[in-house]
């Protein structure tokens, strides 16, 4: 047996690690955790050192990566979706810049919002950076695509994205491997034309990439990622990505026979689309996430020979399946077996015995004694706290917006202002908005939920917690007296209460650190040791 | 051949452990293999599915379509009824009748058995009892993997092995007593087949 059993999100870093990847930097996000997961394991203790620890947000993880690439060696950078909106300053810059050492950032989409607050789609980016972006369809063609990726991003010298979404990052599939490749050797270069961005610069290196777009374009006419599969009749398909699994699905199961141009890299090759649509009369596009390239190929005012998720041939928001393309394309479902009546839902709920539950029994209790009781949140198993039966927080926007909303709506007026966030959350964007706060003594009460690690995503390494996170807000100019700590437990409920209470009354920038290990961590290191004896 | 099975339980139950054994077994049988998972928010006992596709040729989509599954296998009983529309209507559930309460709506067990009961020809498992009969409370996934190893086209020696690499790090009694499990769930399924 030749072929190992990986989700798509370890094919691309085995894909990396047999690139010859000389670090990976990341933050945890679902669906992209397991990239970085799958190389910490792997890589444990290897010949050849892969530097893979997490970074404290993917701004810092991606400009780590590029500053691997300056070094001449080939990095790895990997995120969510909306992670990409945090490095994006870093990212669209490093297309100005171009790179030394190959740089990737693999970037996993999560259409249908499993675990993410939208469902926006990566290629935007890419187009908006004017880079390369390939986006492969299956586990294995993960594995080469993101081995090329490197070759790729080397023969341009500029970054490539690769981009995935959910189903393909957790779906599992048997994969082969190819011979590894050794890493660079550490090859710096002096190019401050290229990497000191002063407007000089910036318009000479901004009119090379300008320059660089018309290559870019064969190198999409040639890929094996972009493929035209003939077939017959007046009906076409146009797929990217993962779509083309659907389609190819319904081509099979209902033994059609329609021409289908698979897309894998972009930008898009103007030449195998027009022979596509040359060939037919309509064209299906088929693209998971947004319309993007739906709307460029209707242009403007036509487009009557183009279906897709524009005209609601399929569905505007959401993942594709197979149902939706078989549906996109005439074929009415069977009837299926309805689901009975008495089914309810069940969704996510903050563990049993975890240190959150006590934490938002204490601080509602105080809240409610409260007039107003607004409580800004983050993102984070913390997070369930919306949920029945606590109901605790009323806001849950993007990584770091608790303390910096609590703070502004102190600004307004609004007593009291309360933000709740992870030690993880509050490394990743929390810092810089405490500070803030503090250079304005803006009233509102910081409680870190701090439970040693980064939960949600299953348990990652935080980048700050316990005695660490104290002295951060210590050092930001947290005043000592309002810098408490609590255990949140039951038997400490009382106790809680009544340092919640006065932190909330202070009319300055309090800070509570509720610090009490994720029971889920805590489990397993007892597993793991008792394993380990 | 080609088996699409939907996997089904709540975050925590160990349906990724039934996946990881059948994943092992196809591949150790030259067989293609897709087979999705949950991460991420979902997993925190909410309700969770893998979808689970085996074939001898290429399998192009990850997740199955309505109405077109040889099996729905689920370690909880109100969870199997959840995917019903899945099934193809030739097949069967195959599910533990072990209720995991962590919602306070959560039907009557009396009325979901009923539901079960509906169903095509369902293979109920009193997954916990043989689980505790096997020597550990915690193998009822594998008791479940038995009952439905013979739908899966995959040989139970396969399973058998594949179930061995997979606890063959916790020791030779952890490897034993899930096939133990596995061979109960095994019977039953069975027996249930030859009496009916």
């Amino acid at each position: 047996m030749n072929k190992q059993l990986l989700l798509g999100a370890e094919a691309i870093a085995l894909g990396a690690l047999d690139a010859g990847i000389s670090g990976v930097y990341a933050y945890p996000g679902t669906p992209s955790t397991e990239i970085t997961e799958y190389i910490q394991k792997k890589h444990a203790g290897q010949v050849q050192a892969v530097r893979s620890s997490w970074s404290v947000n993917e701004k810092t993880a991606y400009e780590a990566a590029l500053g691997m690439s300056y070094a001449g060696k080939r990095s790895l950078a990997c995120m969510k979706h909306v992670g990409l909106n945090v490095a994006a300053d870093a990212f669209i810059n490093s297309a100005i810049t171009g790179v030394n050492g190959g740089l990737v950032v693999a970037v996993a989409d999560d259409p249908s919002m499993h675990s993410s607050q939208n469902e926006q789609d990566s290629r935007v980016y890419g187009k908006f950076a004017m880079l390369p972006v390939l986006e492969p369809s299956s586990q294995q063609d993960l594995y080469h695509a993101t081995r090329e990726a490197f070759d790729l991003s080397e023969s341009v010298r500029l970054p490539v994205l690769l981009r995935l979404t959910t189903r393909l990052a957790h779906s599992r599939a048997g994969v082969e491997r190819s011979a590894p490749r050794m890493q660079n050797p550490l090859h710096a270069l002096y190019a401050p034309e290229r990497f000191v961005l002063i407007p000089q610069n910036a318009r000479r290196q901004y009119n090379l990439l300008l320059g660089m777009q018309n290559k870019l374009e064969q190198l999409s006419e040639q890929s094996w990622l972009n493929r035209l599969i003939t077939g017959s009749g007046s009906k076409g398909v146009i797929a990217f990505g993962i779509a083309f699994n659907y389609v190819m699905e319904v081509r099979q199961t209902f033994e059609l026979d329609f021409p289908v141009l698979q897309i894998g890299q972009y930008p898009l090759p103007r030449k195998k689309v027009e022979s596509l649509f040359n060939a037919c009369d309509t064209v299906l596009v088929a693209e998971e996430g947004y319309p993007v390239y739906e709307e460029l190929l209707r242009g403007f005012f036509g487009g009557d020979n183009i279906k897709g998720r524009m005209d609601g041939t399929l569905p505007r928001a959401g993942e594709l399946n197979t149902d939706s393309i078989a549906r996109g394309l005439g074929i009415e479902p069977k009837g299926v077996i309805p689901v009975p009546d008495l089914v309810v839902g069940r969704p996510p709920a903050l563990c049993k015995g975890c240190g959150h539950r006590d934490l938002y029994d204490a601080l509602t209790f105080v809240m409610s004694l409260l007039s107003e009781h607004h409580v800004f949140s983050d993102i984070g198993c913390y997070t369930l706290g919306a949920l029945e039966p606590f109901n605790a927080i009323h806001t849950c926007v993007d990584m770091g917006a608790s303390i910096t909303m609590a703070k502004g709506a102190a600004d307004a007026g609004l007593r009291p202002a309360v933000a709740v966030i992870g030690d993880s959350t509050f490394t990743h964007s929390g810092m810089t908005g405490l500070l803030d706060a503090v250079n304005d003594r803006s009233p509102l009460t910081v409680i870190i939920a701090d439970n040693d690690t980064t939960a949600m995503t299953g348990g990652q390494q935080s980048s700050a917690t316990g005695s660490k996170l104290f002295e951060i807000c210590r050092g930001l100019g947290v005043e000592e007296l309002h810098l408490r700590t609590i255990i949140p437990l039951k038997s400490h409920l009382e106790e809680n209460m009544t340092v919640l209470r006065e932190e909330i009354a202070y009319e300055g920038v309090s800070v509570v650190i509720a610090q009490r290990e994720c029971i889920e961590t805590a489990s397993r290191k007892k597993r793991n040791k008792v394993a380990n004896t | 051949m080609q088996i699409n099975i939907i996997l089904a339980g709540v975050g925590g139950q160990g349906i990724l452990t039934i996946a990881a054994v059948i994943g092992r077994a196809a591949l150790l049988s030259d067989l293609t293999i897709r087979q999705t998972e949950v991460h991420g928010m979902s997993q925190r006992g909410g309700a969770v599915q893998s979808h689970l596709r085996i074939s001898n040729r290429p399998i192009y989509s990850d997740l199955i379509a309505l109405g077109t599954a040889h099996l729905i296998l689920s370690v909880e009983p109100h969870e199997a009824l959840r995917y019903l529309p899945f099934l193809a209507p030739e097949s069967s559930v195959i599910t533990s009748i072990d209720p995991f309460i962590n919602i306070e709506d959560y039907p009557a067990i009396e009325d979901i058995l009923a539901e079960l009961h509906r169903t095509n020809r369902p293979v109920l498992v009193n997954a916990s009892e043989l689980a505790r009969e096997a020597g550990h409370a915690r193998t009822s996934n594998m008791v479940m993997l038995g009952a439905a190893s013979p739908y899966l086209g995959i040989a139970a020696e396969q399973l058998e092995s594949a179930i061995g690499e997979l606890f063959h790090a916790k020791g030779p009694d952890i490897v034993d007593v899930n096939i133990r499990a596995f061979r109960k769930g095994q019977q039953l399924s069975q027996t249930q087949a030859t009496e009916t």
